[in-house]
């Protein structure tokens, strides 16, 4: 028998209304998260890239149950999130955490630094009242915080060591995962390097899973055991990081990665992807969403929403036009 | 016999010999903080612009990129003042320009967008009417002209059925398209400069791409000089002829892209390079961070702004970076950097300093 993941999400589906009728009657609504599958396993890191509005943020709530879904499951150590009543979602809350990009609108801006991490001790009930303090003063240390940085508050902080608070604060729980919600993109390069460095050595350390969502590939690539390429609603292909970059199967992974500006200015006269505008994602077109920009696209693809298969060992594509599963 | 001065002394002549587009001298920008106190955003910054040319400004948050762009254009609102500092444009003083002159220097020679173009249109007015202004304002022409290059623009800049697209509002347009549309308002009377800053850090990488290529393409065709304003190195390395790095204030390192990206000089410049993780670079090597954060502008020491953060100097023990300014070095033609480390290339000696 295998290890069971420590997450498992399946056929997950979560709607937002966009338009209400008569007495909040829903008359159209779009599918931010549409029918996905995908696990992880402790200790693991899955890069979720896609565009704005691809609904991979929603798919990091939702996994933490801070969004409802409307289809599907999503189970963390074993435990159907969303079957729970709320005492226990509230004890389950514990081990998966998340870390927002603007850790500057995430922080009471009256409470001293100190005592913002110290709360989510103290609304968890974990540890004797007086071994939060030390226990925080630890986590300031872990993080790479001055023990004085606890009698300050927000505003003092520049982005990146708010950034480390942020991490702090969803460290303390001891968690087994977390979501980390573009992390890094508030932040300059010099200080992004500085977050991308302490949350590899600090999941190193900690056996920390980590869902890893950004727009940049880079970070992606840097951070990511494993990376999901989402579009509109669906995991449109799955694979280990090397893989991933190395093969892309997928026309929209390709498109993605060949649209990063590369630092190498031999490559400044490559062509660049010409994928035209997103399609409105009330009205995505029939069969494969992807359609509509696809340079690849076939008669087939109108009609038949493709099915992720499996085309190398972990490797999961879904796309008519891309290489066959595995032995055929 | 211009022509021939010309031909000699390229880019590094004084500036009697080439004018360029653009020559901006010693440029200090100000602004007083609360309890008296001032802080340099810009501080006694050279640079040059040549016809046609990009020129990449790169820099993190705060270090006084956009004050310079704004700067150029005297677009600084007190607080901030400008203090020191010429900018010729063409050989005129911008700085000496009438409120009237500078009105009709910024309409019909210079076009400027920004990272978030949602805020930079109207809402309430239909975006036809949007691109159309500066055609009615400064070419004067009739309303029925006007309306009809709207639409000739918004073709040019690549938005889909631009007849129905002149009608629509701005909430009605994608981050991309009203990006697009931007373009066309800056390009509409065909300037000499474009100064873009941040153009594509609000948009998506595929959108991006887009972008880029329109910038490019559209300032190729018109001959016109773009300085753009970005943090993203790959942006630069894409689209720059030369790129200039700025930190806390000043021109650290300026160069020919290629050298710039490849054989960097300031330990800045090197810095960036290495802390941004680039696509295919080796898994598992470890990011080179930049330690500590960008100075406070407003407590600066006597010495070089990046000596607390400098590995260079930590490593070399080089007392002078804490003590006083570092003057510019010649690291190669064209290639220069403000350093006490940075060794030049080939001939070892400084820049002449300017006034």
């Amino acid at each position: 028998m295998t290890v069971p993941p420590l997450l498992e999400v399946s056929h997950l589906r979560v709607q937002y209304a966009v338009k209400t009728g008569l007495f909040g009657r829903v008359l159209d609504h779009i599918n931010a998260v549409d029918d996905v599958s995908f696990s992880l396993q402790r200790g693991e890191t899955l890069g979720l890239v896609g565009e704005s509005g691809c609904g991979k943020s929603t798919l990091g709530r939702t996994v933490l149950a801070l969004q409802k879904p409307a289809g599907g499951q999503v189970r963390l150590r074993n435990q159907d999130l969303f079957s729970l009543s709320p005492g226990e979602l509230k004890h389950q809350r514990r081990f998966a955490q998340i870390i927002f990009q603007n850790p500057r609108s995430c922080f009471d801006p009256r409470r001293t630094l100190g005592s913002s991490v110290r709360m989510a001790l103290d609304v968890q009930d974990m540890l004797d009242p007086s071994a939060r303090d030390a226990a925080v003063a630890e986590i300031f240390r872990k993080v790479g915080l001055r023990p004085e940085h606890r009698q300050r508050y927000p505003h003092e902080l520049s982005g990146g060591q708010l950034q480390r608070l942020g991490i702090a604060r969803a460290l303390i729980l001891k968690p087994d995962l977390i979501v980390c919600d573009e992390p890094v993109s508030a932040l300059d390069v010099s200080v992004q390097a500085q977050i991308l460095n302490l949350l590899s050595d600090l999941r190193a350390e900690l056996q920390l899973a980590l869902i890893f969502v950004s727009h940049n590939l880079a970070v992606v690539e840097y951070i990511a055991d494993r990376v999901a390429v989402m579009y509109y609603g669906r995991i449109v292909e799955i694979a280990p990081t090397r893989q991933l970059f190395a093969d892309p199967q997928h026309p929209y992974t390709r498109a993605l990665l060949s649209a990063v500006p590369s630092i190498d200015v031999a490559r400044r006269a490559e062509p660049m992807p010409k994928l035209g505008d997103p399609p409105n994602p009330a009205r995505l077109p029939s069969g494969c969403r992807f359609r509509s920009r696809c340079p690849m696209a076939m008669a087939r693809c109108a009609v038949e929403d493709p099915q992720s298969v499996e085309i190398i060992s972990g490797h999961w594509v879904a796309c008519h036009a891309a290489a066959g599963p595995v032995g055929q | 016999m211009m022509a021939m001065q010309q031909i000699e002394t390229p880019q590094t002549g004084s500036p009697k010999n080439v004018q360029p587009l653009l020559r901006i001298t010693g440029l200090t920008t100000e602004f007083r903080l609360e309890g008296g106190r001032r802080l340099q955003a810009v501080q006694d910054v050279d640079l040059d612009i040549g016809a046609g040319e990009i020129l990449g400004l790169v820099g993190e948050s705060g270090s006084g990129k956009s004050v310079f762009a704004q700067s150029i254009l005297r677009l600084v609102q007190p607080p901030g003042q400008v203090v020191a500092g010429a900018i010729a444009f063409e050989g005129r003083s911008v700085m000496d320009m009438s409120a009237r002159e500078l009105s009709r220097w910024r309409g019909r020679d210079v076009g400027m967008i920004f990272q978030q173009p949602q805020s930079c249109l109207n809402p309430v007015r239909r975006i036809g009417w949007q691109v159309a202004e500066p055609l009615l304002l400064q070419e004067k022409l009739s309303r029925k002209a006007a309306w009809a290059g709207a639409v000739d623009l918004l073709r040019a800049v690549g938005i889909p059925a631009p007849e129905e697209k002149v009608l629509a509002y701005p909430h009605q347009l994608s981050g991309g398209q009203a990006q697009r549309v931007m373009i066309a308002i800056a390009l509409a009377l065909k300037p000499k400069l474009l100064i873009a800053d941040e153009p594509t850090t609000a948009l998506d990488v595929t959108i991006q791409a887009q972008i880029l290529e329109l910038l490019r393409e559209s300032c190729r065709m018109l001959g016109t000089s773009l300085l753009l304003v970005t943090h993203d190195l790959g942006v630069v390395a894409r689209l720059a002829d030369r790129v200039a790095v700025m930190y806390a204030g000043r021109i650290v390192e300026e160069g020919p892209v290629e050298t710039m990206l490849t054989a960097p000089a300031h330990p800045y410049t090197q810095g960036l390079i290495g802390a941004a993780p680039q696509l295919g670079q080796a898994r598992g090597v470890r990011l080179k961070d930049i330690p500590g954060t960008i100075p406070d502008l407003s407590r600066l020491g006597a010495g070089c702004a990046f000596a607390p953060r400098c590995d260079a100097r930590a490593g070399q023990n080089l007392e002078s970076c804490t003590l006083s300014q570092p003057l510019p070095v010649s690291i190669r033609p064209r290639h220069r950097a403000l350093c006490f480390a940075a060794k030049a290339s080939s001939a070892v000696s400084p820049c002449e300093i300017s006034p």
